[in-house]
This record gives C-alpha cells, structure tokens and sequence, in this order.
C-alpha cells in the first residue's frame, strides 16, 4: 500500500501559508480560462439564436454575409413564388432586408458605437418567431416608425420608447421594444425597409437578403433546387441557423486562440507557482521523506505521494477558479460583430463541461508543477536527510 | 556471543566483514570505517559507544540500509545486503529492520496511531489486523490511551516510545538505535532504557544502539567502543589494549 493520502492532506493544510500562492495562480489561470472559453460560447450561442432552422436565408451567389451580398427587387419577386415558402393571411412569407449602420452614442461612454439598422417586411414577426414584442407596438408599414432590440435599447441613448431619433434624412419614433430570445437581433433596430432605405438614399429595388419561413424544415431542399436552377437568379440559399453559426465561427475562433494564447502564458506562472510551492515542501520535509524511505517507502510511493499532494493543490485552485468564474455566467458584454462591425451584446455562456475542462487544466498544471519535485524527493539521499535538523 | 575479530562462525545473525566507508568532502577523503568486523547473535543487545564524529551513525547506517559501504559486506540472516539493488533494499528494510531514531522522527500530521501503522501499510494485513498489531505495540511502550494524540501534543520520553512502537510494530530482525536517550531527561532515558531491555529480555530482538552516556551504554549485554575506524572491546579499553579515550 502507498503512503496515506491524509498525510497528504494534513500536510497541505499545515502549510496552506506556502500553498496559497500556488492555488491562486492555478486558480486565476483555470478562471481566465474558462471565462475566455465561455465568452466564445456566449458569442456562438447568441449568432446561433438568431437563426431558426425552419427559416432560410438567400443572398446573391457567392456572398459570405449579408453585407456583401445584394438581392434586386425582380429576384424578390420570383422567390416568392418558389416552392417550399410558407403562406400566411398577408401571402408569402417573405421578408426583404435591407441592412444599414447608423452611429449612435452609447449611453456608457457617450462615444458613438455603429448600430446595425435592418429594414424589414412588416410581416416579420411571423417570420422570425423568437423576436417578440415586449413593450409598445410592431411599427405600420410606411410610417417612420422603428422597434428596437433589448439589448439596444440598454446600450444606445435615444432608443427608448417613445423618444424620436434622426437616421438619415428621417426622424423615426420608437414605437416598441422588442425581445429576439437573446439572438443578436437584439442589438438591432427595425424599421419599414423601403422608408429606411430611402432615409440613406439607397435604392429602393435592391436589398440585402431575403429571409423566408419554410413550410417545414425539410422543405430547404426544395427550395434550394427551385432557386438555384432558376436562370433568372443568381441567389445561395442557406438554412439561417447555419448561416448564423458560420458568421460566428471567425470570432469564436479569435477568442478561443486568444484565450487559450493568454491562459498558456499564465499557466505557465502558475506551473512555476506550484514548482516553487512543491520544491519548498520538498525542502522542508526531507526529514519525514528520509523517514519514510527509512521505514521502507520505495522511490515510486514517494513520486506518487508528493504527485498527489501537487494535485490537491492543483485540484483545490481548479474549484476556486471555477467558482469564482461563475459569478460571470449570463453577465453580458459586447463586442464588435466583425461581419457588420456593428455592436452586438452577448453573455458569458459557463457550461459544465467548460467547469471540467477547467478542473482538468487545473490538475495538468499539477501534474507539471508536482513531477519534478516530486522525483527530486524520491531522490534525496536517505542517510544524508536523516542527519539534518 | 559478539565479536569484532571477523573470526565468527559463520552462523551469526549480523556478520560483517571488512567494512570501509570513506566520504569525500571537496577534494578531502574522509575515511570514517576502515575494515571494520562484527559478529551479532540473535537475541543480542550490544551497545556502540565513541566520540562524537568517530562514525557511530554511519555504522548503524550501513546496517540498516540506508546507505552503502566502501568495500566489505554485511550479511544479515543469510541475506548479502551490500549487493542489493536500491529498490529490493527498501523492502528488505521494511522487512528487516527497525528504526529508533534520538529525534524521533515521527511524521508529524499523523497521529501515534497512524505513525504506528505505517511499516504495516507495506504489509499484506489487512486493515483490522493491522489495528491489531498497532494496539499491541501501543500497549508494549505503554501508550493505548495516547494513540489518537499528533508528536506535537506528546512528551519527548512519549514521542520515543511510539517511535519504538513503530520500529517493533512489524517484528523486524532486528532494531537500530540511535542515540535513543540524546534528547531526553535522566527519568525518560531511564524508561526508555527499561523499555528497551524488556524488549530483549522478554521479546527476544536483537538490539543495536549507539550512545554517548556509559550510564545508558552499561545497559546493553556488551559495550564495544569504535576507535580509528574498527570497533574494539570495551574490557580491552579499560586494560589499555587501546590507546586513546572514551568520550
Ligand atoms: N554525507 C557525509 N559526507 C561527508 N562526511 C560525512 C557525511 N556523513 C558523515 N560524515 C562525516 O563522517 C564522520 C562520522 O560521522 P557520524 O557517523 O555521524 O559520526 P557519529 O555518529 O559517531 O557522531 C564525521 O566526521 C562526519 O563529519
Ligand atoms: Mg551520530
């Protein structure tokens, strides 16, 4: 049998004094860690919300996002009547997009910070089921009248309801709140897309995309075959869920790189945090080491042992951290959407596999800061411990 | 019968034949045992006496296992040890030897229980025969209503006896003493002492114990002095056989 971990245990408690650095920094470099991993999570959830999979999104052939892409008017007019779209009381359900930027002041800072604008089909709200209206009312067709996004509304001045506000040539009314489900729509503000356009001088017969309500989810392929084949469109059809979590994929991957780059450069500190931790209780315990060799302990009860204590600490540092990252869960931040770069709101997402993944980091950290030291005890000289007082 | 003339029969329990042990320090050699015999029977109590520095440790070291000689041989119950391999010495100790060490050298998170039990851990016993053996060694040095206390909370005369408590728990071949008393008071080494002859008189272990004190060396069944590096009688002391004196 091995040397019992409780005097694994009761040593570290001994010495928490000498441990407390090593368990702080594994500590903060677990809580980097997972908060960077569950800001790219937020930021993934929130793009994918946005998209429903029994929605579709058509842009021009070869466009990566709705920025780049530009659908005419005709186009709008023969996808409407391809198959697979559903119908409602107010026909195909159909909704033309115009996308715009307008600066507009954060109500933190006072700076102004791009808004994305979009101008929609009055029936959107059919279309796009996640997106309800919380306060106020849905905008009529053809007046100036905006509904604004949640997130939008806590973020920008003037964009609260009721308050009036100069886009382009126009002043609109806020005249509702909506909520879209925590989706980035809920940093957008909606209005009449032919007013919109008309307020930036675009043109009133192109748009950006056309987003439809499908009959069913499977009814994409349909779709697809019908629009694609069609001579007269130049058009990409893609479910608007995956569009969503393609638009995320690039900053997802930002953030991933860099939180992993800078939870590396701490774990490193803290690697070298534990080391010195682990070395001095080496140091310190050479005595009781000795002893135990003496009573005839072999080198491998001893690695194994001062290994295990180097993963208490670690362990100890991994729970701290996740703890302490916890209190990040669903507080919101925001970021620039590098698709739009336009503003857009999202939360920490802390999951538990992300807790594991923190708690496994924590003990790799121990393992690297406990091997060395742990081999220099089994190492020492037995006789020559024996002698020191 | 102990003889330091390497003449033996062949049939001691400890044979040691022509044991050297030079340290080196910087570019110093420090030649600290110099062809040095011994012969120890089973049931023997022999006592080591010298002055400070004159390589008593390192003797009983060698012994035990916890170091390796020079040149010469140590051959305990018909196990050549000299020759052994690191690991395969760790387990013949474990097996083979007990250690009583003058600071003790109890772990000091555990308590007189657990500082016991922990030879057995390296036994097949099972958990509640190891509390058996654990309360029986307790009970020799006097100590069962001690066994939960930590070192901290024990007298230095208490400490030495769950130290012996461990060093017996295993009924190893045989026991290496250390200065045993260095630490404590007249009264305590006295006890101690007792303690130690009963586990000859009446357990039959084999003792070797170094110390400074005549008073605590007069105890053992034959005092042997280590002089220039080889150990000689102490009766040939007092004759003048030797020059040189006693600390
Ligand atoms: N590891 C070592 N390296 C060098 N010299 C040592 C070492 N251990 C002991 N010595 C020397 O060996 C001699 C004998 O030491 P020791 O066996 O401890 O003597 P004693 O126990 O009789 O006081 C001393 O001079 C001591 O300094
Ligand atoms: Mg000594």
């Amino acid at each position: 049998m091995a040397i019992p971990i409780v005097y694994n245990i009761r040593s570290v408690r001994a010495r928490w004094t000498s441990t407390i650095v090593a368990v702080l920094g594994i500590a903060g470099t677990v809580g980097v860690f997972i908060a960077m991993l569950s800001l790219a999570r937020g930021f993934q959830a929130t793009l994918v919300a946005s998209g429903s999979p029994d929605n579709a999104l058509i842009v021009r052939a070869g466009a990566t996002s709705e920025m780049t892409s530009g659908v005419p008017l005709d186009s709008v007019k023969i996808i409407q009547d391809a198959p697979g779209i559903a119908r409602g009381a107010n026909g195909p359900m159909v909704t033309p997009e115009a996308v715009l930027m307008a600066p507009i002041p954060l109500l933190s800072t006072g700076t102004e910070a791009n808004v994305e604008l979009r101008g929609v089909s009055p029936n959107v709200l059919e279309i796009r089921k996640q997106v309800k209206i919380v306060q106020g009312r849905m905008f009529k067709a053809g007046l100036a009248e905006v509904v604004v996004g949640k997130n939008a509304t806590n973020t920008y001045s003037g964009l609260t309801l009721g308050q009036t506000i100069a886009l382009g040539t126009v002043r609109w009314q806020v005249v509702g709140i909506f909520d879209a489900g925590g989706s980035s729509f809920d940093s957008e503000v909606w209005g009449d897309s032919h007013l919109l356009s008309a307020a930036y001088s675009r043109p009133d017969n192109s748009f950006q995309s056309v987003t439809v309500h499908l009959t069913s989810p499977e009814a994409l392929g349909q779709l697809k075959d019908s629009v694609t084949t069609d001579p007269r469109l130049n058009v990409d059809v893609i479910r608007e869920i995956d569009y969503y979590a393609k638009q995320s994929t690039s900053l997802t991957t930002l953030i991933t790189r860099l939180g992993g780059f800078v939870a590396m450069i701490m774990a490193i500190g803290a690697v070298f945090g534990a080391l010195n931790t682990m070395y001095s209780a080496v140091a310190d315990r050479g005595r009781e080491i000795a002893t135990m060799r003496a009573l005839g302990f072999g080198g491998p009860s001893v690695v194994f042992s001062f290994l295990i204590e180097a993963l208490l600490i670690s362990f100890v540092g991994g729970v701290l951290g996740c703890l302490a990252v916890l209190r990040l869960n669903g507080l919101t931040t925001s970021t620039i959407n590098f698709q739009t770069f336009s503003n857009l709101a999202f939360a920490f997402k802390i999951t538990p596999d992300l807790l594991v993944m923190g708690v496994v980091f924590a003990l790799a950290m121990g393992v690297f800061g406990g091997i060395f030291p742990a081999i220099r005890a089994a190492s020492l000289p037995v006789a020559t411990a024996l002698r020191e007082l | 019968m102990i003889r330091v003339d390497g003449q033996g029969n062949g049939k001691s329990l400890i044979q040691v034949r022509g044991l050297s042990k030079t340290y080196r320090r910087g570019g110093e050699e420090i030649q600290v045992l110099q062809r040095l015999n011994l012969d120890v029977d089973k049931g023997d109590f022999v006592g080591f006496m010298g002055p400070s520095g004159s390589g008593k440790t390192t003797l009983l070291n060698l012994l035990g296992g916890l170091d390796v000689p020079t040149q010469g041989s140590i051959t305990v119950d018909g196990d050549e040890i000299t020759h052994m391999s690191g690991s395969k010495l760790t387990k013949w100790r474990a097996r083979h030897v007990g250690f009583i060490f003058q600071m003790y050298n109890l772990i000091p998170v555990l308590t007189a229980y657990q500082n016991v039990e922990l030879p057995l851990l390296l036994t097949k016993l099972s958990g509640s025969e190891r509390r058996k053996h654990v309360e029986t060694a307790l009970s020799v040095v006097g100590l069962t209503d001690r066994m939960n206390h930590y070192p901290r909370q024990l007298s230095g005369g208490q400490e030495q006896r769950v130290t012996i408590a461990r060093a017996i728990v295993s009924d190893p071949t045989f026991l290496l003493c250390d200065e045993p008393t260095g630490d404590l008071d007249r009264k305590s080494a006295d006890e101690i002492m007792a303690l130690i002859e009963e586990l000859v008189a009446k357990h039959g272990k084999t003792v070797l114990m170094v110390t400074h004190d005549p008073v605590v060396a007069a105890r053992a069944h034959t005092t042997l002095h280590l002089e220039k590096g080889v150990l000689v009688e102490a009766s040939k002391v007092e004759q003048g056989v030797v020059a040189g004196g006693v600390a």
